[in-house]
């Protein structure tokens, strides 16, 4: 092997380095009109009238409403509640009602404020318990999108027999994935009719899949490009298809391409965040402190339409119980409908919410129980054989022992913690803490998820001698076109320089699935490799692969026989091993998980209440390091965001909009706000990975968040069952 | 109305047109340069930063008028195709760039900072890249590369072998 393991440089590093990678405003269409979104103001209620002043000029104007949809008016996701263009009534602030396209940007602003939309406002349920309780039916009959029970074992029986029984109640809000490139795309149709969207996106064939539906179009007359893409962190997995479909619309009205490209508060106000949750839990213990009942309640706020609410709660409900073997398990979990902008997906989707809970609750649980956090960990952690929530037998490549115990070390944990309350004894101006965190993620779609996509991807051979790797994964920052090209390179023992990715196009790229659910690697990495074999199997099925340009293009020459290329396409199939029952939520949620635990230091201002991280420590346990420099920056980078989530990123809401819909208020970590990381990669190979890498993408997100509101308990005794913990919150539950 | 006159990586520009145009605008739009990026448009997030004068501005907040007579650097400025720039290299190398959107402001506050022949400094180098937000790398490879780029310090090596003997 020589590519996998080793940190070769981001193939498309130069480019960005040189800003010559382009991004969707970077791009120049010739004729081309910008599109604005005229939006609902009010939170909810009938559209009685939607005019146009006379007295504005719009001969220069393009408009477009639900009227001129040629096919369905809808954002197709888990299911068509969602409109494209809202027609008689709106469900939240900001839903589109109306487009505009102009070929000067400023001018389409302008004709905004030349509409007059009448509404007859209706009273809106803005909160969860709002939507519980009735107080308006979005989503008939009980405003429940998804409703999710696990049951493992018998609860009653274990509480019964606990020596201790902990309880608490948490709460996270929003949060704004914050991609520094908005939101962006352009639509035109091609000479021979083909609607064609390039822009910044995760998920090529969900805009694909949306415009065929909406333009009643057949799959070839519909093409869909990834441009450079400016971050993405689920921001960018479902609104491109929003998006696309009014570039699109606009376009096919003015017969001239459309490019809308949002401002950072219309991006910000508009789009997806993560679900806001309320977790409770309940949790029995014996007298050496292992679990004996675990009784979880989730409730996440999926906002006004379904879009991926359930699977995000899915995901959510599953991690909730945290990394741990307990015999008695009852998690219940739901999504409710409110009248807010839908949430969707941000890395970690609905992990980092339930697992800020099931972690903080533990170092509660530990204090109660008079142990040291670590020790309460090492007595009920996931080991090779244990089962989990959802019935799971964990057989191979279970690193939670490792990645808990390599953390201890790293930080040196006992000499730390006696370090910050030596510190404490002393110091008059600030208070330090640390605390610890464990985790785990499961890699690839949840439940049967896998299968219902049954991905594709490929590896072609061109007539000049070089290997093209086929995928519609997206490169977004985190590094797959230098993994997938590595992977592709030892699965053919050739050098990586002979290895190319296709750029994600629907017209040139199978659809491997969306890039999400730190499925990338493992799952369309494995099929990369699968792809490989094949071609391997086709050139070389005893001898020696050809290993340089010149041998590829002698034996291309008649393996392509005249065509530019020869593709070799593997689809996904389930391992044998792996069984999910939908219907109970039991059984194998994930493939494999990975594993990882974090420890933080912090400091308090004892007069200002502010938090400042210190330094973390990690080891997250990955099966294999494909690429361990891109691997370190994914972990460094999650951690970063989860920093803003625990103590920085305060979305407001009111009259449910966001109202701090910008990077001025809207605060997101800064390089001195970043704390210096110490990260360790471990590596406990997983058999059905390629070369026995699992995800790792969003777990990094999962740690920061309780370890870092451990640790502020350590240094000031007081628990802030929320994020962020702001100094508010201090200065509240402190004695003045 | 008079064209606006000034320089762009070395090379004289004019623009000809509303004074108060952002000079971003201007650079992206009028004269090619789609290197300088815009993220926030509120001179928040510094992903269209560049030098005036050799201080790194947000060209969101800048009217073009106000570089008349003045040189701007802009990434196009650092590496060409054949040979990127020691600090380009040393992001290339250490992990400095994800996404890319941030890296051309980021490698222009990098490029200024530089200048002043800073010491080696993990808190010097954050606190000088405070103005530009990054949302990928959690900023540590970020600042291993602006460390890396800094010249090499032999004196000082010279010094602590005399020290020692």
């Amino acid at each position: 092997m020589t590519a996998v393991g080793k940190s070769l440089h981001r193939r498309e590093g130069p480019d960005k380095l040189r800003g010559v990678a382009k991004y969707i405003d970077d791009y120049v269409f010739p004729n081309c009109l910008h599109g604005v979104t005229l939006r609902s103001t009010i939170s909810c209620g009938r559209v009685l009238k939607v005019e146009q002043d006379p007295a504005f000029d719009w001969s220069e104007f393009t408009v477009a409403t639900a009227a001129d949809i040629p096919g369905k008016n809808c954002v197709p996701f888990l299911q068509e509640d969602q409109l494209l263009l809202a027609r008689d009534r709106v469900n939240h602030p900001m839903e589109p009602i109306a487009l505009v396209a102009h070929a000067s940007r400023e001018r389409a602003y302008e004709a905004l404020a030349h509409f007059r939309v009448e509404y007859a406002p209706e009273e809106p349920a803005l909160t969860m318990e709002d939507s519980l309780r009735l107080r308006r039916t979005i989503y008939p009959p009980d405003n429940v999108f998804k409703d999710i029970l696990i049951s493992k074992g018998d609860t009653a029986h274990g509480f019964a027999g606990a020596h201790v029984v902990v309880e608490g109640e948490y709460r996270v809000p929003w949060q704004e994935q914050a991609y520094i490139e908005n939101n962006g795309m352009a639509a035109y149709f091609d000479s021979d009719g083909t609607l064609v969207a390039m822009g910044s996106m995760q998920c090529p064939y969900y805009v694909h899949k949306a415009l065929k539906v909406i333009f009643d179009l057949p799959a070839p007359r519909v093409r869909v490009i990834q441009t450079t893409t400016g971050g993405g962190f689920g921001g960018k997995e479902d609104y491109p298809s929003v998006l696309a479909g009014h570039a699109a619309l606009l376009a096919w009205k003015a017969k001239r391409p459309v490019k809308i490209v949002y401002d950072r508060t219309e991006d910000m106000a508009a789009t997806t965040k993560r679900h806001p949750a309320k977790v409770r839990h309940r949790s029995g213990f014996d007298r050496e402190g292992r679990l004996s009942a675990q009784d979880i309640d989730v409730v996440m706020d999926g906002g006004a339409y379904m879009t991926l609410s359930p699977v995000v709660l899915s995901r959510g409900a599953i991690h909730a119980a945290g990394p741990y073997a307990c015999p008695n398990v009852r998690i219940r979990a739901r999504a409710v409908a409110t009248n807010t902008p839908p949430n969707g997906a941000f890395r970690g989707f609905g992990a980092p919410q339930t697992l800020f809970a099931a972690e903080l609750h533990m170092d509660k649980a530990a204090r109660t129980l008079g142990l040291d956090p670590a020790e309460l960990r090492r007595r009920n952690i996931l080991r090779e054989g244990s089962v989990t929530a959802t019935g799971q037998v964990l057989r191979t490549s279970v690193g939670m022992d490792e990645a808990l115990e390599a953390t201890l070390q790293m930080s040196r944990w006992p000499a730390l913690r006696a370090s910050c309350e030596k510190w404490n004894a002393s110091s008059r101006k600030t208070w330090r803490g640390a605390g610890l965190a464990a985790v785990y993620h499961g890699s690839g779609f949840t439940g049967s998820g896998e299968v219902y996509l049954a991905s594709k991807a490929g590896i072609a051979l061109t007539r000049e001698g070089r290997v093209k790797v086929l995928a519609a994964s997206t490169e977004i920052g985190q590094g797959t076109n230098t993994m997938f090209a590595q992977i592709a390179a030892d699965a053919l023992g050739i050098p990586a320089s002979l290895v190319d990715v296709e750029t994600p196009d629907t017209a040139k790229v199978p659809d491997s699935g969306p890039t999400v659910a730190s499925r990338t690697c493992m799952v369309v990495g494995g099929l990369v490799a699968k792809a490989a074999a094949k071609l391997k199997a086709e050139l070389a099925p005893r001898g020696k692969f050809p290993n340089t340009q010149a041998a590829l293009r002698r034996a291309a020459a008649s393996l392509c026989a005249g065509a530019p290329q020869r593709e070799f396409i593997a689809q996904y199939e389930k391992p044998a091993e792996i069984q999910w029952d939908d219907r109970t939520y039991s059984g194998d949620a994930y493939g494999s998980f990975g594993y990882a635990a974090m420890v933080a230091h912090v400091e308090v201002d004892r007069s200002t209440y502010e938090v400042r991280v210190l330094k973390l420590w990690t080891a997250q346990e990955i099966g294999r390091a494909v690429n361990p420099a891109l691997a370190e920056g994914q972990i460094i980078g999650g951690s970063a965001q989860a920093v803003g989530y625990a103590l920085y990123e305060n979305p407001i809401f009111r009259d449910g909009r966001m109202v701090n819909a910008s990077l001025t208020n809207y605060v997101i970590p800064t390089a001195p706000d970043t704390p210096p990381m110490e990260v360790a990669l471990l590596e406990k190979p997983y058999r059905h990975g390629p070369f026995g890498a699992k995800g790792l993408g969003e777990m990094p997100m999962d740690v920061p968040g309780p370890a870092i509101a451990a640790a502020v308990h350590h240094a000031t005794g007081v628990w802030v069952p929320k994020l962020p913990i702001l100094p508010e919150d201090l200065a509240a539950a402190l004695p003045a | 109305m008079s064209a606006i006159k000034f320089k762009v990586n070395g090379k004289p520009a004019s623009f000809s047109g509303a004074p108060f145009r952002r000079l971003l605008d201007v650079l992206r739009e009028d004269l090619g340069l789609t290197g300088t990026k815009e993220g926030c448009g509120e001179g928040e997030c510094g992903a269209c930063t560049v030098l005036l004068d050799g201080e790194p501005v947000n060209a969101c907040l800048i009217p073009v008028c106000q570089a008349e007579g003045r040189a701007v650097e802009t990434v196009e400025s650092l590496g060409t195709s054949k040979k990127l720039s020691a600090l380009q290299a040393c992001f290339l190398d250490k992990g400095g760039a994800q996404c890319g959107i941030c890296t051309p402001g980021m490698l222009m506050t990098a490029t200024a900072y530089l200048r002043e022949a800073p010491k080696a400094d993990d808190a010097a180098v954050r606190q000088a890249l405070a103005g530009n937000l990054c949302r990928c790398t959690g900023y540590q490879h970020i600042v291993d590369s602006v460390l890396a780029a800094l010249p090499r310090p032999k004196p000082a090596k010279k010094r602590s072998s005399r020290a020692r003997k």
